[in-house]
């Protein structure tokens, strides 16, 4: 099968390369990129382990052609923490408990990194419809939820010092 | 020499051991998504495999063409049974001590069944591969009513075993009957049914679902022809049996065999059978001479490996007019699919089913189960419970709720009247188990006055009246549960799995700075192992647990053990660490003593150290101790500091809990809201309150999502009709309550820190309460029994069937 050229820049980094036209974008990043933050827990867009952020939205990556991703800007679950360590939300999942295998985590984390941007300071009503996308078999969600709020509390009480 | 030390509360603090709650060592990982696990496995070299699967339940297998498949370019090989078979490996044993065929061997028995093996350079031209590839099939009558599966002219679905009337459990009287499991005394059983005051009688069905953890299983095989040595990397819950499994099978030499768990995805039981998959990648490594991987997308996870329950319950209970319990009788007819891969303990085909008088005192009971064969995918794990516990757990936990209807009675007055008492334990109940404690009567009583009990009652009393005046359309329904767990198999005297006791392991090392590693048989899917073992060492050993690193999973490194399923990780691999733990706090305590100079019994230990009894400025803690093991020489004791234990457990745990779920049904949609669900565990000594709090969570989550919509249906032609996560139920967190959790303790008596083990504890105890729940909701208006799941069209049903639609 020939193949496309595709341009990205993934977690801020520029990347090109060939993929098939019915290659999708999990597989790209996990295999061709070598990010393997990003999961495959169903192939059908009910999961969310594969979540990443794709041009400012949660997209789930395991339904997304790599050719859809052309010009795009990615950010993967690798592409969260800073060079000071751990992204706020990360730091929280660990605090309250948020994850147990770990496999829907990346997702999870991603996904709620892009709800907070949407939505700065949810009500656990809005986290819990937010996050309805991302399946987790583990945790039952309820320290989800808690992790997710707690580090809005963070990100909005840092924002308000920064004022 | 020694300075003034803190106090002795603060260094037991410092040492985050039992009891802490501990943050997670695993958390940094994968929060950052650099956790390991098996897809992320990329080798130089490696192909990929994927299955040609059955479309149809029961069919013969005429002719496969694999020809056009091979000529697409990219593609390597296509196994058949036939190529498996000289090295007699088309078919494999079960852990049930059936067979099962690896790949499709003349016939197919169930849908989505494995028919081929394509072997490709990435996964888009093997799957590409698996579409070329032809069969031909000629359709056979299908058998999915495990009723009719013993009909006199019901077709021979296994016809390996045809004419073979003695099964790995005892005879067979019809060619797809596979055993019949008899406990307890039935004739006095019978006798007390026949003269009892009051018998209710119900039959009470487990549905089949499926553990669907969020990783699907896979492997990595690796078969490295120069040093002839096979490694194989896997979603395994038990590593080391499947080494032992695969050497027996492969003919490989077990010191040949490396078998590598790394980071699962979540197990929920799984991944602890052997599946064709794995048999292919190995033989497929063999053949091309280079690293294979296979896995599982989700429709082949939810169709083909490991279903759970199927368990139709028909049950009667004795009792007298005022509610005290004098006999249970019971009958299972189980349905095993095509072939028997239920993974309980060989002595055990259905497994500890036989917990199933719960938490009353039964003075007599019976106990039979028929397993049968069907034409659907094999299974039979025990998704998130100890071996065939959940199901006993529902079953008894429904007859208490049919025989309070009988009885006109309060479910919860009923339960408190028939508990086993404290002063009863260890008790031996009438099926063969021995309890080894309890206090249910002081749980039963927080749990009711935790929820205002009375006042639920009042209100729900009030809704119905309100209902019936047309002022309300929601009805309230109040779930009780007190579940009784038999987990942490178990005493080698009657417990294997193929031949393997189920004893468990650790092995720690000291290093000379006095920090450690320990290794253990079991291995994580999500239990925070590498956290709480550790806080088990740091306790007994006295060296903090952030200094301990716990390793699991890895044969060529870990010591043996049988592996983490059936919540035994705690209870065993738990037990092993402490007492490996000991044993290095003995030849600690010799060091010690030689350096403090005084004898052996002079020295006690206090925490992180030893003391000179009666002069505690006189002391020696670990870490001095483990570097003067290594450095200088301690008359007649061996140098360093290491230890090994293989834990034989003397009797199975009994966790027990109390739940209360309190349920909003809308009568016009079927649609549920669960108000409140306060869930009351008792797992003994607790070692992590906060990993203890995810595990309940978690199990409640899949106890809901079981009760409330989750299966594994078939139609009459064998078709599975919920194969995708669109069809079949998980819930999100719109759909899954907030949850309050509290506990009592009543450690174990024969465990070395007390501990019984808590994971499975909130599935087997959360169904019967969600279930109960809609039960009693519609209870004043006549239901006895209603199947599970208990989805909106469902619970619509049973309000449009009473009439409740006008």
């Amino acid at each position: 099968m020939s193949k496309t050229h595709i341009k990205l820049t993934v977690n801020g980094k520029q990347h090109e390369l060939l993929a098939e036209p019915r290659q999708l974008l999990i597989h790209v990043l996990r295999e061709e990129l070598g990010l393997t933050g990003p999961h495959i827990g169903c192939e059908t867009t009910h999961c969310g382990a594969c979540t990443v952020d794709l041009d400012g939205k949660s997209v789930k990556s395991c339904t997304v052609f790599a050719a859809q991703a052309n010009g795009a800007e990615v950010t993967t679950i690798e592409g969260l923490g800073g060079p000071d360590g751990l992204h706020v939300l990360q730091q929280m999942f660990k605090e309250h408990h948020g994850l147990q295998c770990g496999f829907c985590t990346p997702g999870m984390i991603t996904r709620a990194h892009r709800l907070l941007q949407e939505n700065p300071d949810p009500s656990e009503e809005e986290v819990r419809f937010g996050m309805a996308g991302n399946l987790c078999r583990c945790t039952g969600y309820q320290n989800i939820v808690k992790a997710i709020l707690a580090a809005a509390a963070e990100m909005n009480a840092a924002k308000e010092a920064a004022q | 020499m020694n300075e003034m030390s803190p106090p002795k509360a603060e260094r037991a603090a410092a040492l985050k051991g039992l009891g802490s709650a501990r943050k997670r060592v695993e958390d940094a990982r994968f929060t950052q998504g650099k956790g390991n696990y098996v897809d992320d496995l990329k080798l130089p070299g490696m192909l990929f495999g994927d299955f040609v699967r059955s479309p149809y339940a029961h069919a013969r297998v005429k002719s496969i063409n694999a020809d056009k498949a091979k000529e697409l370019p990219g593609v390597v090989a296509v196994l058949t049974a036939e190529d498996l078979a000289p090295l007699n490996l088309h078919w494999m044993p079960t852990l049930a001590g059936d067979k099962q065929m690896v790949l499709a061997d003349g016939k197919v028995l169930f849908q989505g069944q494995e028919v081929a093996f394509v072997v490709a350079e990435d996964r888009y031209i093997a799957a590409d591969a698996v579409e070329l590839v032809e069969v031909d099939y000629e359709e056979l009558p299908v058998v999915t009513d495990p009723f009719k599966a013993e009909a006199e002219d019901a077709p021979v679905l296994r016809e390996d075993l045809e004419g073979k009337m003695e099964g790995a459990h005892g005879p067979r009287r019809h060619h797809n009957h596979i055993f019949t499991w008899e406990q307890g005394d039935k004739a006095s059983t019978e006798s007390v049914l026949g003269s009892a005051e009051v018998v209710a009688e119900e039959m009470v069905y487990y549905h089949r679902t499926h553990p669907c953890p969020l990783e699907t299983c896979g492997c990595v095989a690796s078969m490295d022809k120069v040093n002839g040595k096979l490694t194989l990397h896997g979603t395994f819950q038990a590593p080391h049996a499947v080494r032992t499994v695969a050497s027996l099978i492969s003919g490989i030499a077990e010191h040949n065999i490396r078998v590598i768990s790394p980071d699962i995805g979540g197990g929920f039981g799984n991944k602890v059978g052997v599946y064709s998959g794995y048999i292919c990648a190995i033989v497929a490594s063999i053949v091309t001479g280079v690293p294979v991987k296979w896995i599982e997308d989700r429709m082949e996870n939810l169709m083909s490996t490991a279903f759970a329950r199927d368990y139709w319950m028909k049950g009667k209970i004795a009792a007298t007019k005022d509610g005290k319990i004098t006999g249970l009788w019971c009958h299972v007819t189980a349905d095993h699919g095509a072939f028997d891969a239920c993974a309980d303990p060989t002595k055990f085909p259905a497994g500890f089913f036989n917990i199933c008088t719960g938490s009353y005192d039964i003075p007599v009971a019976y106990l039979a189960v028929d397993g049968v064969y069907t034409n659907k995918a094999p299974g039979g794990v025990a998704y998130r419970c100890s071996f065939r516990v959940t199901e006993a757990a529902y079953f008894i936990e429904r007859m208490i709720e049919v025989l309070a209807i009988k009885l006109d009675m309060d479910a919860a007055e009923l339960r408190a009247k028939n508990f086993i008492k404290k002063d009863q334990f260890p008790y031996n109940s009438a099926l063969g188990w021995e309890y080894d404690s309890g206090d249910y009567h002081t749980a039963w009583d927080k749990a009711l006055k935790a929820v205002d009990y009375e006042g639920l009652r009042k209100e729900q009393a009030q809704r119905i009246e309100d209902f019936k005046a047309g002022k309300t359309r929601k009805l309230i329904g109040i779930g009780l549960t007190h579940f009784t767990e038999i987990v942490g198999a178990g005493p080698v005297k009657n417990c294997d799995i193929l031949g393997l006791g189920m004893f468990d392991s650790c092995e720690i090392r000291i290093h000379p700075t006095g920090s450690a590693i320990a290794r253990l048989g079991t291995i994580s899917q999500g239990q925070g192992h590498a956290t709480t073992f550790a806080q088990i060492l740091a306790s007994e050993i006295g060296i903090p647990a952030d200094d301990i690193t716990v390793e699991e999973g890895d044969t060529d490194t870990a010591p043996y053990g049988l592996g983490t399923y059936g919540s035994r990780s705690t209870p065993v691999a738990g037990a092993a660490t402490a007492m490996a733990g000991r044993k290095i706090r003995a030849k600690a305590q010799m060091i010690a003593a030689y350096l403090l100079e005084v004898h052996d019994d002079d020295v006690e230990w206090d925490v992180d150290r030893f003391v000179v009894k009666g002069a505690p400025e006189r002391f020696k803690t670990m870490k001095e101790v483990a570097f003067a093991s290594y450095n200088q020489p301690i008359p007649g004791v061996e140098p360093g500091l290491e230890a090994v234990s293989y834990y034989d457990p003397p009797n199975m745990t009994y966790p027990f809990g109390a739940y209360i779920c309190v349920m909003e049904i809308d009568v016009d949609t079927g649609e549920h809201k669960i108000r409140q669900f306060y869930a009351l565990d008792d797992c003994g000594t607790r070692i992590n309150p906060m990993i203890i709090e995810g595990q309940v969570h978690g199990g409640l989550t899949e106890a809901l999502a079981i009760t409330m919509g989750q299966e594994i249906a078939y139609d009459d032609m064998g078709n599975v009709k919920t194969g995708t996560l669109m069809d079949f139920f998980v819930p999100t967190s719109w759909e899954t309550p907030h949850y309050t959790t509290d506990f009592t303790v009543t450690p174990s008596p024969h465990h070395p820190i007390g501990a019984k083990g808590v994971g499975e504890s909130p599935n087997v105890g959360g169904v019967p309460a969600f279930s109960n729940a809609v039960h009693d909701a519609f209870r004043p208006f006549g239901l006895v029994q209603s199947h599970m799941p208990h989805d909106h069209w469902r619970i619509w049903k049973i309000a449009h069937d009473f009439g409740l639609h006008g």
